[in-house]
């Protein structure tokens, strides 16, 4: 069989009914298109949401009140009361830490913040000044918590720029100016760098009090919500997860670890959790996309299938003149395959501009997943294989009279 | 009857089609011969048989029961891809309505059963040129099926049932699609190649094309009814190789 020939063949039968082909290709173009564009959104995503995982801080613990799960997802923690300000200190100052350079005690909470004019409902969190280092948060105005204003239990906050757009209105000079947080009136002393971020992320809609104050005069309660710790290097994370893990145990007066009424998440945990989820949405794109696929190959077997009815006259002519059962099945498979793998290509280049238009529009990267382009390639092609199967075989299966005889 | 100059022996072939309850006897216990160099016309009405007895020694069908052996092969043991082979190689067929493939050209016509034996390109190129010029359209081999009549379209045929160089020529109704004119042509064509020794055999139900050939077989209810010579062999004019 000369195979070049029969690709110039197909290639040529094809276009011969230019819409017909259009039209069935369609489908693979629309299906293969979207898997690209979901895939490369889903990714863009994900790193999206890794992205700003990190910049909450490097090399960062957080231990929180209430046990863990096996799969690493948390149970209500809001109840525990189980960590106070002395473990955070015990963790500091003990001998058996030497892994972790900085601690940063932390409380809170969800409240209702107003001014003279307006208000909102906003995470208000009691901090030390190393909050500031272990968050890597800056300011862009005035200053950040001070450790006077811990000792001194001082009547100070500051505020997320989300803040004073919400409560004083965009750019305002807010140094100086007061809020109310139930029923206690704090001056604003600093307003921190905008960080990004959006939704339960939000790292700009906060407001940062002393940790004291937010404990004794704001909430009235003695325990802590989390504490951050900062490890020594990233090598040293699994480390400081166990030597703070004993520390709290036996503090705690706990012998099983099983029972702990605490848990240490990493920075790597928290993206390990958030990559899941957003995997999971990936996939969960991609599928919708590739029933559409589905869908579109169904498109090629049907347009086959109308093709070899159509020639069934001249598959009986090239049987008479010796043409085999193989050669009739390879020459509709390569149409098919030629369809569906122009489907692939033309789909591929309009997945990609899609995601290009789509991280114009929104704030994700834009990423081209050549994983993704590759799988469309070979699944556009595979598509033409398996649709294009059972036509090519009914047209090697007509017997040569009846075709010939067929009108 | 047997001599070592035959090129289609049929012996006791018969042909039974079966519906649900219906058995039809096609073709019931036919034997002949057809030597080398011979040109034969098959005549007979419609619904005698003369259709299944062209498709079964054109390997298209099989024999129900006999024997029917084409240049030294039982073909009647074949399997499909291997009657397609013997088709390829032994057997030039020319229809009745042509059978070209549309939109393709003359030259891509006369190539397309050299594709199938795997001949190479050039090759392929370099026959079909010489055939078509052969039939007299070596100025036309560039017109697509559409753009020739129907007598060009039954030499393009012709030149596609001849560059494999078969045993038999095999046409039928030849001339039923054409003008008197061109079927008088097709028929030249069919003596110069007879004359130049290619054994052909014709079916057809005009007795004026039939006296063209130098042997006459009639079919009737599936049994051949008469077989001989033709008394005055007509001369085909026009044709100028």
């Amino acid at each position: 069989m000369d195979y070049i020939q029969l690709f110039w063949e197909s290639l040529g039968t094809l276009t011969l009914n230019k819409t017909r082909t259009f039209l069935a290709i369609l489908g693979i173009v629309i299906g293969i298109g979207s898997v690209i564009a979901l895939v490369s959104l889903g990714q863009a995503t994900q790193q999206s949401v890794s992205s700003q995982i990190e910049s909450l801080g490097a090399n960062l613990l957080t231990v929180e009140p209430g046990s863990t799960s096996e799969n690493g997802v948390r149970g209500a923690a809001g109840g525990r009361t189980t960590l106070t300000l002395d473990d955070a200190k015990a963790i500091m100052s003990s001998s058996q830490v030497t892994t972790v350079s900085r601690v940063s005690p932390e409380v809170s909470r969800r409240t209702q913040v107003t001014t003279g004019g307006s208000n909102t409902n906003t995470q208000v969190v009691g901090v030390t000044p190393d909050y500031a280092i272990v968050h890597k948060v800056t300011v862009d105005s005035g200053n950040f918590i001070t450790q006077r204003d811990v000792d001194e239990m001082a009547k100070v906050a500051v505020i997320g720029p989300q803040v004073v757009t919400d409560l004083y209105g965009d750019g305002a000079d807010v140094l100086g100016k007061t809020l109310r947080i139930n029923g206690q009136t704090l001056i604003v002393t600093g307003v921190t760098a905008s960080k990004g971020g959006s939704g339960f992320m939000n790292q700009d809609d906060i407001i940062y009090v002393p940790l004291t104050t937010a404990q004794k005069v704001l909430f009235g309660q003695n325990y802590l919500s989390s504490i951050a710790l900062e490890a020594k290097s990233a090598d040293v994370m699994v480390d400081a997860q166990d030597q703070v893990g004993y520390l709290l145990l036996a503090r705690h007066n706990l012998k099983d670890p099983t029972q702990a009424d605490f848990s240490i998440m990493s920075q790597q945990d928290i993206l390990n959790m958030a990559s899941s989820t957003t995997g999971m949405f990936t996939s969960l794109l991609a599928g919708i996309a590739a029933i559409s696929l589905l869908v579109g190959g169904i498109g090629i077997m049907n347009i086959m299938l109308v093709t070899v009815t159509e020639r069934t006259r001249e598959i009986g002519l090239r049987k008479a003149l010796g043409a085999k059962k193989k050669t009739i099945t390879t020459q509709f498979l390569t149409e098919s395959i030629i369809l569906t793998f122009t489907g692939g290509v033309i789909g591929a280049i309009l997945g990609i501009a899609a995601s290009f238009v789509i991280s114009k529009l929104t704030s994700f990267p834009f990423i081209i997943s050549l994983k993704a382009i590759l799988l469309a390639f070979v699944v556009s092609g595979g598509i033409g294989i398996i649709f294009g199967w059972y036509p090519a075989q009914r047209a090697s299966n007509l017997q040569p009279i009846e075709a010939l005889r067929y009108e | 009857m047997k001599n070592n100059n035959a090129i289609i022996q049929v012996d006791h072939l018969s042909k039974i089609y079966k519906t649900e309850a219906v058995e039809t006897t096609a073709l019931s216990d036919i034997s002949f011969q057809i030597d080398k160099g011979e040109f034969v016309a098959i005549m007979g009405p419609s619904g005698s048989g003369k259709s299944t007895l062209m498709h079964i020694l054109g390997a298209l069908d099989l024999p129900t029961t006999g024997t029917y052996i084409l240049d030294g092969e039982n073909v009647g043991k074949l399997n499909d891809d291997e009657l397609a082979d013997i088709r390829n190689r032994k057997i030039g067929f020319v229809f009745q309505a042509y059978n070209l493939l549309p939109r393709t050209t003359a030259l891509k016509n006369v190539m397309l059963p050299m594709m199938y034996a795997g001949v190479s390109l050039e090759d392929r190129t370099v026959k079909a040129e010489k055939y078509l010029k052969m039939v007299g359209l070596g100025d036309r081999m560039g017109h697509t099926s559409n753009q020739l009549s129907g007598g060009q379209q039954q030499r393009v045929a012709i030149a596609r049932a001849l560059v494999m160089n078969p045993s038999i020529l095999l046409a039928d109704e030849p001339t039923g699609n054409i003008a008197t004119i061109q079927a008088e042509e097709v028929m030249a064509i069919f003596q110069h190649l007879n004359g130049e020794g290619h054994t052909i055999v014709m079916i057809t139900h005009e007795p004026d094309i039939a006296e063209h050939a130098k042997r006459i077989m009639y079919i009737r209810d599936g049994k051949i009814q008469k077989d001989g010579n033709s008394h005055k062999q007509r001369k085909a004019r026009r044709f100028v190789s």
